[in-house]
Formats: C-alpha cells, sequence, structure tokens
C-alpha cells in the first residue's frame, strides 16, 4: 500500500516510453520492504513523500521546493545544492533533499563494480534517486539531508576515488563525447583532454572565484554531439587542416548502391524508402561550398575551399576520411538566452595543435588569458560571452595575444565607427591648436 | 536508524580529508575492444533503429544497443542495468550526452540475446524499461532538467512532460522514417539550466506572473541588496511598506512591466515566490540545431507563445509536437534539419504546414538583437 494516492501521476504509468513514476513507485517499494537490511541514514520513506509531494504539484500546478541556505562540504564552495520541502509536515521525508554532483567519467563509459558502490553509497546515505546524467554532465545524487554529505563525501573520496562536480560561480564540470574511444570522426582524443582539463583546474572547479559559472566542452568534431558551440562558455571542437582521405573504390560502392555502403551509415534505414543514393544530388549538390566533383568514376575535393561541415563524411563515412593534420578550433561565449539573448560560441582559435606531451600548452594559455581577462573585468553574473559584447571582441584579442584574422567573422562591420587607439594613429592626438589656427583662422 | 560514521568527524574536518582528486580515469572504464581499437576505428554503420556496428582498422567489430532511459533513475534501476551488462557484456556500459544507455558486445551473436532481454523488461506499469532505438534519422531521448521534482524556480514538470511528448513521439524513437535527426529538449524556466535554445524543438516553462512579496517576513528572511542584484532587467527597487498592523518595515518594490519573470529574485530570497497555476505554462520553439553539417549551428524560434500546464499529459503540447513532427517528416527534404526545412520554405509556411497560429507574441521585442528578425525584403509569401 502506497504512503500516499497519487492518481494524476498513476497515469503517467502507461504509454511505451519508460515511466520515471513506475521507478520511483518501485523503489519505494523496495525501500519499504528493505530486504537488503539497509540501515538507512536518511528517512525509509523519503521516495514515497518524493512521490506524494510530487503529486502535490501535479494538483496545484507549482512547485513545493525551496532554494535553500549555504550547504556543502567543507572547504568546497560547489558540488552540493540545497533543498527543502514547502510541505515538511506532510512529507517530512523531503524536508531536507539536497542534491549532490559527481563529476562523471570522460565519455561517461562505466564499470558495473564502479556503479555498484555508487548505488550501494547512495541507497544508505541519500534516497536512492538519481538523474544519469545532469544537463552539465554530473551524475545527479538527487536527496539527502545535511549531516550525511560530509559522510557520502568521505566514501567518494576515500573508497572510491571519486571527487564532486561543479555548481555555482565557478568552473562547472567539463564534459565531452566519447571522441576517439568509439568515433571515426573525432579529430582528438576528447577523453583525454576533458581528463586532463578537469584534473589541471580543480581548484576553479571547487573554490567559486569566478564572476559566474564557466563551462568547458569538448566536441571531437563539427558534428558537435554535445553541443559545445551553443552552450560552453568554452568549446573545443575537433578540426583539421589538410585534405579529406578519399577512397575511390569505396565511393564508387556508394554509387552502386551496393548494400554494405549504405548513406548516411545507415541512418535512413527506417519504414521510409528514400529511394536511391544519387551522389550528385545528396552529397555534392548539398555541399555548402560546392568543392566537390564527380568525374570518371572519381570523386575530387577541392580542400582549399572546403569549411569541412562533415556532410559528405556522414554520408559516406567507408569513403571519406577526415584529414590527417588534426587539432581543434576554440570558440567562446556561448550560453542560454538569459539575459541578452542566447549566444553561439565565436571562434576565437581557428586552429590549435593538441599535444599531451606538454600538457596542452597550447590550449592551457588560451584558457588563462580568458580567465585573467574574465575575472578582472567581469561583473558580478557576467558571463564570459556578455563581457566580450560589453568590452568587444578586439579586446579579447588583445587579452589573449591573438592577430584578427578574416576567419573571426562572418562579415565585416557594417558601419565605420571604428575607435582608433591614439597610438595607431601617426603622430597621436596631442596637437597643438595655436599651430593649427595659424593656417586656418578663426 | 543509529547514524553509521565513515570516519568523519566534524570537529577535525581536514583530518584524513582528500580533495581535489577530480573524476575516475576514464582507462579503467572502457571495455577492451574500446581500449585496443581507441583512434583506430574505420566506420560504422547503423543496422538498424538502435543497433549500431563500429569495425576499426584491426577488423575488430563492436556492436552497440542503445536504448532510451528516463533520467531520472532510482539506485534499483541501476542496478538493473548493471545487471545486463553483467550478463551480455562483461560489466562494461555507457550513458549518452542524451540521457540513452549503451550496451556493448564485442560480436554479432550476442546481439539478439542482449536485445531480446532489454525488449523483455518492462515496469510494473506497463512501460518498456529499456525500448530500443535513438539513431540516425529518428526521435532521440529528450535532454531535460528537474522541473517539480527537485526544483525552486520551474514553471512546469520536466519528466511529466518528457514522459509524454515520449510516449506520443515513440514510434520515431524506434524508427528512422525522418529527413534528418530531430532534438527535442526540454527546460522548466527561462534559465534553461538544459539549455534548449538550439533544438529541433524545444519544450520551455514559463511563468507570467511577477513575484508576490511577503512583505511581513522579507527583510528578516532575506538580504534585500542581494534581491535587488539578482534581478536581471534591474526591476527590483527597496521599498518601505506600512504592514495591516501599522508597522513599517523593510521591503522591495517590483517594477511589474519590466519582471521577465526568470525567479532569479526568489532563489536569493524565499519571500518573493512567483509560482502560479494560470500564469505557468509551456512555450514550444522550433529549428534550432547544434550541428555545423550543411548549414551553421542556429537558434530556436519561438513559434507557441504559451499552452496552460495540463497534468498529467499535457495533451495540447504533444498534440502541437506532433503536428510539427509529421509536417516536417512530409515536408522536409532527405538530410534537411527542421530549422533549415522552415528557412527554405519560409516561416509563414511553417505555421502553415504545421497548423500553429501565429500570434503577435511571436515577433521579438526584446533588445537590439530583435530588429534582425524583422522582414527586410519585399520577397514573402502569401
Amino acid at each position: 500500500m502506497a504512503k500516499h494516492e497519487t492518481p494524476l501521476l498513476d497515469q503517467l504509468e502507461s504509454g511505451p516510453w519508460p515511466s520515471f513514476v513506475s521507478d520511483l513507485k518501485a523503489q519505494a517499494e523496495r525501500r519499504a520492504k528493505n530486504v537488503e537490511g539497509v540501515e538507512f541514514q536518511i528517512p525509509q520513506d523519503c521516495v514515497a513523500d518524493l512521490l506524494g509531494v510530487l503529486e502535490l504539484s501535479y494538483k496545484h500546478g507549482r512547485t513545493h521546493w525551496k532554494h535553500g541556505g549555504i550547504v556543502g562540504v567543507f572547504g568546497y564552495g560547489g558540488g552540493v545544492i540545497g533543498r527543502y520541502c514547502d510541505q515538511p509536515k506532510l512529507f517530512p521525508g523531503v524536508e531536507h533533499f539536497h542534491t549532490m554532483r559527481v563529476n562523471q567519467p570522460s565519455g561517461k563509459y562505466y564499470t558495473t563494480d564502479y556503479l555498484r558502490s555508487l548505488t550501494k553509497l547512495w541507497d544508505l546515505r541519500g534516497s536512492g534517486v538519481t538523474n544519469m546524467h545532469g544537463a552539465t554532465g554530473d551524475i545527479i545524487l538527487l536527496g539527502t539531508t545535511t549531516p550525511q554529505l560530509e559522510e557520502v563525501f568521505w566514501t567518494l573520496t576515500h573508497d572510491m576515488n571519486q571527487d564532486l562536480g561543479g555548481s555555482g560561480s565557478n568552473l562547472r564540470t567539463p564534459a565531452d563525447c566519447l571522441g576517439q574511444s568509439r568515433c571515426e570522426y573525432a579529430c582528438y582524443d576528447t577523453n583525454a583532454l576533458v581528463y586532463f582539463l578537469t584534473n589541471q583546474y580543480q581548484d576553479e572547479l571547487h573554490r567559486p572565484a569566478f564572476p559566474y559559472k564557466f563551462k568547458f566542452k569538448l566536441d571531437g568534431c563539427p558534428n558537435c554531439c554535445v553541443a559545445s558551440i551553443a552552450r560552453s562558455d568554452m568549446s573545443f571542437i575537433g578540426t583539421w587542416r589538410d585534405d579529406i582521405r578519399i577512397n575511390q573504390d569505396a565511393v564508387n560502392k556508394y554509387v552502386e548502391n551496393d548494400p554494405k555502403y549504405p548513406a548516411n551509415a545507415g541512418a535512413f534505414r527506417g519504414s521510409r524508402d528514400w529511394g536511391k543514393f544519387d551522389l550528385e544530388k545528396e552529397v555534392l549538390g548539398l555541399c555548402p561550398t560546392k568543392c566537390m566533383k564527380f568525374e570518371n568514376k572519381k570523386l575530387s575535393i577541392d580542400n582549399a575551399n572546403c569549411t569541412r561541415c562533415m556532410h559528405c563524411i556522414n554520408v559516406m563515412p567507408r569513403a571519406l576520411k577526415i584529414g590527417k593534420d588534426t587539432g581543434l578550433s576554440i570558440l567562446v561565449g556561448a550560453k542560454a538566452p538569459i539575459l541578452d539573448g542566447a549566444q553561439m560560441g565565436s571562434l576565437l582559435v581557428p586552429f590549435v595543435e593538441v599535444n599531451p606531451d606538454n600538457d596542452y600548452e597550447a590550449i592551457t594559455s588560451v584558457i588563462e588569458n580568458v580567465w585573467d581577462w574574465w575575472m578582472e573585468e567581469g561583473k558580478n553574473r557576467e558571463r564570459l560571452g556578455e563581457l566580450i559584447m560589453r568590452q568587444g571582441f578586439q579586446k579579447l584579442l588583445e587579452v589573449t595575444g591573438i592577430e584578427a584574422k578574416p576567419q573571426h567573422v562572418s562579415y565585416p562591420r557594417t558601419n565605420p565607427y571604428i575607435f582608433w587607439k591614439e597610438d595607431e594613429v601617426t603622430g597621436g592626438w596631442e596637437r597643438d591648436v595655436d599651430e593649427y589656427r595659424k593656417h586656418h583662422l578663426r | 536508524m543509529a547514524f553509521i560514521s565513515t570516519g568523519y568527524d566534524p570537529a577535525k574536518p581536514m583530518e584524513n580529508r582528500i580533495t581535489d582528486i577530480g573524476p575516475k580515469d576514464y582507462n579503467d572504464f572502457y571495455p577492451p575492444v574500446i581500449a585496443k581499437n581507441k583512434g583506430k576505428w574505420s566506420h560504422h554503420e547503423i543496422l538498424e533503429p538502435g543497433v549500431l556496428v563500429h569495425v576499426g582498422d584491426s577488423g575488430d567489430e563492436l556492436y552497440t544497443v542503445r536504448v532510451g532511459g528516463a533520467r531520472i533513475m532510482s539506485t534499483g534501476h541501476i542496478n538493473e542495468i548493471c545487471d545486463i551488462a553483467d550478463k551480455h557484456c562483461n560489466g562494461y556500459v555507457r550513458f549518452t550526452t542524451r540521457n540513452n544507455i549503451e550496451f556493448m558486445v564485442d560480436s554479432k551473436d550476442k546481439v539478439e540475446p542482449l536485445k531480446n532481454d532489454l525488449k523483455s523488461r518492462k515496469f510494473a506499469g506497463g512501460s518498456f524499461k529499456f525500448p530500443i532505438g535513438g539513431t540516425g534519422a529518428g526521435v532521440t531521448n529528450i535532454v531535460h532538467t528537474q522541473g517539480w521534482i527537485h526544483c525552486h524556480t520551474p514553471a512546469t514538470d520536466a519528466s511529466g512532460t518528457v514522459k509524454a511528448a515520449m510516449d506520443a513521439l515513440f514510434t520515431d524513437f524506434q524508427d528512422m522514417r525522418l529527413p534528418a535527426q530531430l532534438r527535442v529538449s526540454m527546460a522548466c524556466c527561462l534559465n534553461m539550466c538544459g539549455a534548449v535554445h538550439c533544438s529541433d524543438i524545444a519544450i520551455l516553462g514559463y511563468h507570467r506572473k511577477p513575484p508576490m512579496l511577503d512583505h511581513e517576513y522579507l527583510d528578516k528572511i532575506c538580504e534585500i541588496p542581494l534581491a535587488i542584484s539578482a534581478c536581471p532587467t534591474a526591476a527590483i527597487k527597496p521599498a518601505k511598506v506600512k504592514l495591516a498592523n501599522g508597522q513599517e518595515v523593510k521591503s522591495v518594490e517590483v517594477k511589474q512591466e519590466r519582471c521577465m519573470y526568470c525567479g532569479n529574485c526568489y532563489t536569493m530570497c524565499p519571500s518573493m515566490p512567483l509560482a502560479d497555476t494560470d500564469g505557468d505554462g509551456i512555450v514550444l520553439m522550433a529549428g534550432g540545431k547544434v550541428s555545423n553539417r550543411i548549414s551553421a549551428p542556429k537558434f530556436s524560434k519561438v513559434v507557441v507563445a504559451f499552452l496552460p500546464n495540463e497534468m498529467p499529459r499535457w495533451p495540447s503540447m504533444t498534440a502541437t509536437i506532433k503536428r510539427m513532427v509529421d509536417a516536417y517528416a512530409k515536408g522536409a527534404q532527405k538530410y534537411e534539419r527542421m530549422g533549415d526545412w522552415a528557412e527554405r520554405i519560409g516561416w509563414e509556411k511553417f505555421f502553415e504546414a504545421c497548423e500553429i497560429e501565429f500570434t503577435h507574441h511571436l515577433i521579438d521585442d526584446f533588445r537590439q538583437q530583435a530588429y534582425m528578425s524583422w522582414r527586410q525584403t519585399t520577397q514573402f509569401k502569401f
């Protein structure tokens, strides 16, 4: 017998998509039965109360959570988010129900041994409810009480060699796509770089010293599967500088509609028949720069005019491969709309090498120059993108020591209101008005 | 329920403390075939919806079965994922950026038993625990935020709207009939923890009423300067207010026409709640993308200014989303993303094709970028 009636939530149990309500109900029941004899450190009926308070929100159309106070683990300014229920008498099991963010591994690969140690810990010291994963990338542990925070942290760090992620005005937990571990498009090892950067900047991640949040996201190629270009203050997107590698035999297999060479790696193998694959129409015709030709069964690419959009490679992955001179582009300033409107990442570094042998020096120097400027000039709660808007892209180039290139703009400015610096103008701005008047009468 | 200590002593927090150790080393979590072929993959192929094969230069094959998951997940459910991974995948499993779960096996004969096992598992209420799909030219899992299950500023629920939407889109999760991939994202208030602003379809919770003011408690509970500085539009200023009992207290005043209902003041000051049954609901956006493929990444556009919260299944929202997906499937050319389709046919035709009413709320009036969205040509369609 469930602790609370949930007639509205019950309607979310039907339908084919996995029902979180069914999962939570089963979890509430497991805790109630407690077959394994867990010595629950927070109320045993907390999941039943979580369902109860959620049902109340479905009835009212309003949340019943309060943001809450300063809670955390000693010495860290992030990783824990305080959360309290605004109906503690009705739902005492979730009166205090804080979130902990656990730094996910690169590529989100796991062993079951690790996951089981995490679930065991969270059953003992928390609600047993998680998010796999949160929007930034962390493993989210949803719901525990204040006295358990240090205990969970102790077990994570001592027994599992595992740290918390970021929250607040600090470096948020960096996230990556799976990269070269399982993708032939990846231009660099995202898993290694995100691991390095996360460890390199632990202080920035745990101890808020920034004007606001700061996000790193790493995409192995311009397909941008982790959406770094839209949602990270600093986005690292794999690219290459040389030629797309072509296997002409494989190109012709695609042209001949060989079933082992399905267009777009089989992405259209659904209920709809799109007809025969047509190289001219589907690849050459859709190439944004029209830099490809197919003559006498030979595909040629004018690589100097290719913008590496990935379309032809996505369509014919067995025939076309990324180049060999690979690295990454750095784009900066992306953020969601609040406040001045959404910003997409803007290209700051067209190409930089990804070199683990010198600790990615070329990349960390850009990061640190950007941070120095933002920490000095950024206002409270001003994202990097907004600072760039306020002080100008030219200022960003100046503080990072990067030379302006046409690649930095979609098109040059449409107004001539150039704010020259005094030292850019021959003779400077100090002039003698009396000398001027000798030739120009008042 | 006796307190069990790990050894942590609150009186000596620094004793034996371990900090700044970062995440686990990913190398410890790679399945052997991944570790062996990393950086040396030749190509991949989607064999059927939800099933991929990656082929290494070495000739090694890795088969992946992708299944959807509710991102809110109990430890019991995770343990079941572990049971499956132990049984079929030598104890390895991974999650995708979009909350899918991937089970990987190193030979083709292991795929069918794995698929059959996954398909056979259902929740007590009848839904699939591990539906196979989410690949190629179809709909994959919806990324989303907390909503009413754990957040203080949501204007709608996240898990519930996503469950309802995914039920409506389920055939497209298990099919690949669309002109290109279609990404749906959900954020439960305009702060967008879920950064949904570049999705083919975005579900966004939105408040429409400025905060209420709990004058009697405001100065006792809140730091007034923090509440004032939290407001992104500078709509809050300090005020002296006379209570019903004649007592004068320090509080704040909100310039209501400047409020954009973000709830940032409520985060700083619990005496400024803004949630409201009638005021809160759903905004739908469409036509965004993050990939650089063919066209540049682009922002989603607001296509429905407001739909009421209709618990528990949001039927108006799911019907509108379904209309958009079906109109896109019918009208777009192969490889064309929803936003590229809308731009090719013109947004006036998008509203027609999707049977969505255009209202004045959809014309941008927020700051300078509004101008960029007005039509500055005589080229339009009747």
